[in-house]
C-alpha cells in the first residue's frame, strides 16, 4: 500500500471531460488515487484552498501539494511517474503533441461551447468553425491508430474531449457537429479508443453522461429566456 | 550538421520575445527574420499552419508554433548552459502552470488597456492590476520566480515589461505603486544580457501603439 505521505487525490467531477483526462492517466500508470467529487457549484474549502487562482476542478493533490489545469497534470503524472509514458521522448514530437493539446482546450473547446451556449446564426457559425478546427484534426489521424501513433498518447487523452464531450454533446444539442461522412479518421479513432480497457474504465457511463448533458442545457436555456 | 536555427517574429511581440530571450539563454545563434503582419509571408503560412501566427522556431527545417512551447522545445533540445525549467516534477509543474496563467489572465487585459475605452477599459485595467498582484504575490520575496535562477516563468513575463510604459499611460495607473516588488524583479531581468538583447525599448513600443491603432482602425 502507498505510503500516507504518497497519497494521491483528484478532486474531480465525474461528468467533466478535464477531471477525466487525470483519470485515465492515473489509471493508465497504475497510480492508486482517491477521488473526491466536487460540487461547483458550492466550491469547497479544499477545492478553494488548493486551487486560489482559477477555483477549477481538476486538481491533483500529491502528497498533500496541489496541481492544477489538466494539462498541467497530465505532464506532472509523466514526469512522476515514469512507467507507460504519455508524452514522445523527442523533443520534437513532445512540442508537436503539447501543440494539438492545446488546440484541442484553446480552439475546439472554445468554439464548440458556442455551439451549445448560441441559437440561430450564431450557433450555425459556432458549427461551422468547429468542423473546421476538426478537420485539421480528422487530418493528423490519417494512417494512424491514434494521435499518439500506435499507442494512445497525450493528445488522444486530451482529446477525449472531442470523443466523448463534443460527440456526445452534439446528441443532446440536436445539431451533428461531426457526421461520420464529413470526419470517418475521427469516427475510427473513437472506436480505436473504445478499444482501449482504460479508456473504457474511465469515461463517463453513457445514458448518464447524457441525462447529465440535457439536464445542464436546460438550466443554460433558462438562463437565456 | 550544425545546427539551423530560424525565428520568424515581430519586434513588439512579447511572445516573441519570449523565444528570443529562451535562445539568448542557450547561446544559440539564430537567423531573426522580421515579419509583416498585414501581409504574410508564404513562408509564415506554410511555418505555421494552423494559427499563422508569429513567433514560428524552425528548427533545421521543421517549425515549432506557440512560443512556451518553444520556450520548452529550446530547453529540452539544449540541456547545457543555464536550464530553463526546473528538474523537480512538483516545481515544473508550477512553472507551467504561471506561463499558462500569463497567457490565459494577463494577455488578454492588456489588448482592452490599449484597444479599448471607457467602461471596457476600466474592466481592462482592473483586470490587469489583479492578475500582476497575483504574480507578485506567487513571486515573493524570490529574486526570481523560480527562485535564485532565471527561468521560464521569468522569460514568460518579461516580454510584458516593455508595454508596461504604454499600458500605464493609456490605463492612467502606476504599476510601481501596486506592484513595487514586480518593477524591482524587472528591472533585475533587465540586467540579463539576454533580456536587454531580447527587448525594445519603451519609447518604441509608445511610438508603435498608436500607429497600431489606426492600422486595426480603432483610432
Ligand atoms: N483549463 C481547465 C478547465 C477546467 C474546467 O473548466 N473545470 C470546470 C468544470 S468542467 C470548473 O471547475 N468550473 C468551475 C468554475 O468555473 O467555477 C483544465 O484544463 O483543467
Ligand atoms: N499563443 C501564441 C500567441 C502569438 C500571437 O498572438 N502572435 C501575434 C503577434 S503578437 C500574431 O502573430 N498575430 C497575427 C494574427 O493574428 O494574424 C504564442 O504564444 O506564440
Amino acid at each position: 500500500m502507498a505510503e500516507r505521505s504518497e497519497e494521491v487525490k483528484l478532486l474531480g467531477m465525474w461528468a467533466s471531460p478535464f477531471s477525466r483526462r487525470v483519470e485515465i492517466a492515473l489509471t493508465l500508470k497504475g497510480v492508486p488515487y482517491e477521488f473526491s467529487e466536487q460540487d461547483i457549484a458550492n466550491k469547497s474549502p479544499l477545492l478553494l484552498q488548493s486551487n486560489p487562482v482559477h477555483k477549477k476542478i481538476p486538481v491533483l493533490l500529491h502528497s498533500g501539494k496541489p496541481i492544477s489545469e489538466s494539462l498541467v497534470i497530465l505532464e506532472y503524472i509523466d514526469d512522476t511517474w515514469q512507467n507507460n509514458p504519455i508524452l514522445p521522448q523527442d523533443p520534437y514530437d513532445r512540442a508537436t503533441a503539447r501543440f494539438w493539446g492545446r488546440f484541442v482546450d484553446e480552439q475546439i473547446y472554445v468554439t464548440a461551447m458556442k455551439v451549445v451556449g448560441k441559437v440561430g446564426e450564431e450557433k450555425d457559425a459556432a458549427v461551422e468553425a468547429t468542423r473546421d478546427l476538426l478537420k485539421l484534426l480528422e487530418k493528423e489521424l490519417v494512417g494512424k491508430k491514434f494521435l499518439g501513433g500506435e499507442r494512445l498518447g497525450f493528445v488522444d487523452i486530451v482529446a477525449t474531449l472531442v470523443a466523448f464531450w463534443l460527440m456526445r454533446t452534439e446528441e443532446v444539442v440536436g445539431v451533428k457537429v461531426v457526421p461520420v461522412e464529413m470526419f470517418p479518421e475521427i469516427h475510427r479513432w473513437v472506436k480505436n479508443l473504445l478499444d482501449v480497457d482504460v479508456i473504457k474504465k474511465c469515461i463517463p457511463p453513457e445514458d448518464e453522461h447524457l441525462n447529465y448533458i440535457r439536464a445542464r442545457m436546460d438550466r443554460l436555456k433558462l438562463k437565456s429566456v | 550538421m550544425a545546427d539551423e536555427v530560424i525565428l520568424l517574429d515581430y519586434w513588439p511581440s512579447m511572445f516573441g520575445m519570449r523565444t528570443r530571450v529562451a535562445l539568448e539563454e542557450k547561446n544559440i545563434k539564430f537567423d531573426y527574420r522580421e515579419q509583416d503582419l498585414f501581409n504574410k509571408s508564404p513562408i509564415l503560412l506554410e511555418m505555421n499552419l494552423v494559427h499563422k501566427k508569429i513567433p514560428v522556431l524552425i528548427h533545421n527545417g521543421k517549425p515549432v508554433c506557440e512560443s512556451l512551447i518553444q520556450v520548452e522545445y529550446i530547453d529540452e533540445t539544449w540541456p547545457g548552459g543555464n536550464p530553463l525549467l526546473p528538474s523537480d516534477p512538483y516545481q515544473r509543474a508550477q512553472a507551467k502552470f504561471w506561463g499558462d496563467f500569463i497567457d490565459k489572465k494577463v494577455y488578454g487585459p492588456t489588448r482592452l488597456i490599449w484597444g479599448a475605452k471607457g467602461e471596457e477599459q476600466e474592466v481592462g485595467t482592473k483586470e490587469f492590476i489583479e492578475m500582476l498582484k497575483m504574480l507578485e504575490s506567487e513571486l515573493g520575496d524570490k529574486t526570481y520566480f523560480g527562485g535564485e535562477t532565471f527561468g521560464y516563468v521569468d522569460i514568460a513575463l518579461i516580454g510584458f515589461y516593455c508595454w508596461f510604459d504604454i499600458l500605464e499611460k493609456c490605463g492612467n495607473f502606476s504599476i510601481d505603486a501596486v506592484c513595487p516588488k514586480l518593477i524591482a524583479w524587472a528591472k533585475r531581468c533587465m540586467k540579463r544580457d539576454s533580456v536587454a538583447k531580447s527587448l525594445p525599448d519603451s519609447d518604441k513600443i509608445n511610438k508603435f501603439v498608436p500607429e497600431l491603432k489606426k492600422k486595426i482602425g480603432i483610432e
